[in-house]
C-alpha cells in the first residue's frame, strides 16, 4: 500500500504544509488506489476524478503563491450521495434520483468546498438511506473490506468502506437511527452522530427530519474531529440548526480519562449480543478503569423501546418526506393518463422494496385513527426516552454500550427479515431519539478477526467530553485498522 | 395486529403506490409482523407524559427579512421530467366542462 493512502488526515495535512507533499500527490495516490481497490469493494457510485484533481492543482497554486488554504487542504474524502452537489448527479442510492442534478450544494459541501476538502467521489449507500448492510442500493450492494463477502453495514456503507479500505483518509455520512456508527462498527473505523442540530440538514435529501444527522468518518479520533470541526455550525438556512459555534474538540482531546464517570448501560449488555462482541467490549471497557475513570452501572429503563418507536417515528416522517417524489418537479416520470395515476406509477417504478415498506408503515401510523395510537404515542415514548438520559448523566459524564449487536454479517443473510435487519440498530436508536451525540470506536476483533465496535454516549453538545473519552482509549488500545485475514481486501490487493 | 389486503390496498391508495397484487401480500405479512412489534410501545402507560417532535428545543426561529436572490425559474425547473417556458407540465388535473 502507498503510504498516502496509509497515512491519517492529521499526518497528511502535516506533509502538506511542510511542503513534503503537494496536494495533487496526496489527491492522484488516492485516486489510484481507488482505481485499483474499489472494483472489489464497491463503495463508489461515481468518482468525481477531474473536479479532484482541479481542486487539488488549485491547492497547490494556492500554496505556492502563500495564499490561504483551508483546514482540510488537500484530504480526499467520500461523501454519501444523499447530500446535494451541484451540477453532479445525487442519486440518493436511488432509481428516483439516478440522474438527479441539483441546482444547488447542501451546507456540508459547501464547508467542505470551503475547507479544501477533496471530494473523490460519491458513495454508495441504502436507498434513501433505509437499511443496515448497504444491500437496499438501487444500484449495487458494497462489501466489507474485512471479508469481501460480508456486508460492510449501512446506510452509510459505501463512505464507511472507502475510509477501512484506504480510498480516503475521511468519509461524510449520515445517521438517522445508526447509518454512520453501525457501519463503522462493522468496518472497524471511527464514526461519529453528532448532537440533532449540530451540523446543517440544508440540501440533505430528507428521510426522517427530527432525526437526521451528518456524520464524520475517520480512521483516527483526531481526523473524525477535525471534520466534525469543519461542518458543524449554524446554518440560517435549517430553522433546527442550534445557533452555536462548531465545538471546539481539540483542546480537551488528550486530556485523558482520569476522574471521568463511565456508565455502563445495562440495557444494552444483555441477550441479543454475539460472545465475541461480549468478550471484545467487555475488555475495552476494562481499559476505562485501568486509566483512572470510574466505571459504574446505569440504567435506561424505557431504551427496549426505543426501535418501536423508531419504526412508527422515522417511516411516519419517511412518508410525508417522500411524498414530494411525484413525478412533477425533479426525479423520475412514469407516464399515466391522470395525473394520479402518473404519480402512482412513478413511486411503483422508482422506489425499492424496503422504501416502499416504509412509506406504507408510515402512511398507516398517520392514517384517521392510528395517529393517536402510534405515532403521538412513539413521541410519548421518545420523552421518556431523554428523561432516562438525563436522569443517567446526573451520575455519569459518558455513558458506552457495544454499537452493534453483531459483527458483519453475509450478504443476504438477512434481506429477507426486514426486523432481523432493524434490530442491528437496537443500541444505536435511542441517541437519535434523545438527539444526543455518540461515538463508534473500533476497540478489536472477534474470534473470527472481524472489527468490534465500542459506542460512547455523551449529553447534547456534550462533543468534547465524547472525544476525549474516545481518544484516551484510542490512544490505550492501539487498534491496527488495517483490513486483513482471510476474504479481506489484502488478500486480493496489495 | 394483522392486516387485510383491503388495508394494504388502502393504504397504498393514500400512499400512491401503484403495487403488484403480489407486493401486495407480501406487504400484508411483513406490515403486520412489523407493527406488532412496534405495538410494544402501548405496553407503557404514558398518557401524562408529553410528545416529543424534536430533541432540541428551538421554538419560533426568526430571521430578518432581507431580499436574497432566490434560484431562477429555468433552474428550478431544469430537473424536471417534463417542463415548459419555467413551468412544470403535468397531466390535465381539471376536466373541459
Amino acid at each position: 500500500m502507498h503510504p498516502l493512502v496509509a497515512s491519517d488526515a492529521v499526518s497528511l495535512r502535516m506533509m502538506l504544509d511542510n511542503r513534503e507533499v503537494s496536494a495533487t500527490e496526496i489527491t492522484q495516490a488516492h485516486l489510484d488506489r481507488i482505481a485499483e481497490t474499489d472494483q472489489h469493494v464497491s463503495a463508489f457510485i461515481r468518482t468525481l476524478d477531474q473536479s479532484a484533481l482541479d481542486h487539488a492543482g488549485d491547492i497547490d497554486r494556492r500554496l505556492s503563491a502563500g495564499s490561504r488554504v483551508g483546514a482540510l487542504a488537500g484530504l480526499p474524502l467520500a461523501l454519501k450521495d444523499i447530500l446535494c452537489t451541484k451540477g453532479v448527479e445525487t442519486t440518493c442510492g436511488s432509481r428516483m434520483l439516478q440522474h438527479y442534478r441539483p441546482p444547488y450544494d447542501a451546507t456540508v459541501v459547501r464547508k467542505l468546498r470551503e475547507a479544501d476538502a477533496i471530494v473523490v467521489g460519491k458513495a454508495n449507500m441504502d436507498e434513501f438511506a433505509m437499511g443496515s448492510s448497504c444491500e437496499n442500493s438501487a444500484f449495487f450492494p458494497t462489501r466489507n473490506p474485512w471479508d469481501l463477502e460480508r456486508v460492510p453495514g449501512g446506510s452509510s456503507g459505501g463512505s464507511v468502506a472507502a475510509v477501512a479500505a484506504n480510498n480516503v483518509p475521511l468519509g461524510i455520512g449520515t445517521d438517522t437511527g445508526g447509518s454512520v456508527r453501525q457501519p463503522a462498527a462493522l468496518c472497524g473505523v471511527v464514526g461519529v452522530k453528532p448532537t440533532y442540530g449540530l451540523v446543517s440538514r440544508f440540501g440533505l435529501i430528507a428521510f426522517a427530519s427530527s432525526l437526521d444527522q451528518v456524520g464524520p468518518i475517520a480512521r483516527t479520533v483526531g481526523d473524525a474531529a477535525e471534520l466534525l470541526e469543519a461542518i458543524a455550525g449554524h446554518d440560517p438556512r435549517d430553522a433546527t440548526s442550534i445557533p452555536t459555534e462548531a465545538p471546539d474538540l481539540h483542546s480537551a482531546l488528550e486530556a485523558g480519562v482520569e476522574g471521568l464517570r463511565v456508565g455502563v448501560v445495562r440495557e444494552f449488555m444483555g441477550e441479543g449480543m454475539a460472545d465475541g462482541v461480549r468478550q471484545v467490549v467487555t475488555a475495552a471497557i476494562d481499559r476505562f478503569a485501568a486509566l483512572g475513570a470510574e466505571v459504574v452501572d446505569v440504567s435506561l429503563p424505557h431504551a427496549g423501546y426505543g426501535v418501536s418507536a423508531y419504526y412508527l417515528i422515522a417511516p411516519s416522517e419517511c412518508s410525508s418526506n417522500l411524498s414530494r417524489y411525484d413525478g412533477v418537479r425533479y426525479g423520475l416520470r412514469v407516464d399515466g393518463e391522470t395525473t394520479e395515476q402518473m404519480m402512482a406509477s412513478t413511486r411503483e417504478a422508482g422506489f425499492g422494496r424496503e422504501v416502499k415498506r416504509r412509506i406504507m408503515i408510515g402512511t398507516y401510523a398517520l392514517s384517521a385513527g392510528y395517529y393517536d395510537a402510534y405515532y403521538a404515542q412513539a413521541q410519548r415514548v421518545r420523552t421518556l426516552i431523554i428523561r432516562d438520559y438525563e436522569a443517567a448523566y446526573a451520575g455519569c459524564d459518558v455513558l458506552v454500550s457495544p454499537t452493534s449487536p453483531t459483527t458483519a454479517f453475509k450478504l443476504g443473510e438477512r434481506a429477507a427479515d426486514p426486523l432481523a435487519m432493524y434490530l442491528s440498530d437496537v443500541y444505536t436508536i435511542p441517541s437519535n431519539l434523545a438527539g444526543a451525540p455518540a461515538l463508534s470506536l473500533p476497540v478489536g476483533l472477534d474470534h473470527d478477526g472481524l472489527p468490534v465496535g465500542l459506542q460512547l454516549m455523551a449529553p447534547v453538545l456534550g462533543e468534547p467530553v465524547l472525544f476525549r473519552a474516545a481518544r484516551a482509549l484510542e490512544r490505550e488500545l492501539a487498534i491496527d485498522s488495517t483490513p486483513r485475514g482471510p476474504g479481506s481486501l489484502a488478500q486480493v490487493a496489495a | 395486529m394483522s392486516l387485510s389486503t383491503d388495508d394494504v390496498r388502502h393504504v397504498a391508495r393514500l400512499a400512491r403506490l401503484a403495487l403488484s397484487d403480489q407486493e401486495v401480500e407480501s406487504l400484508r405479512g411483513e406490515l403486520s409482523d412489523i407493527l406488532a412489534y412496534a405495538d410494544k410501545i402501548s405496553e407503557i402507560a404514558a398518557a401524562d407524559v408529553p410528545p416529543t417532535s424534536h430533541a432540541y428545543p428551538l421554538r419560533n426561529v426568526y430571521r430578518d427579512d432581507i431580499p436574497q436572490p432566490s434560484l431562477p425559474a429555468d433552474e428550478a425547473t431544469a430537473a424536471a421530467p417534463q417542463a415548459e417556458e419555467g413551468r412544470f407540465r403535468v397531466p390535465r388535473i381539471v376536466e373541459e366542462p
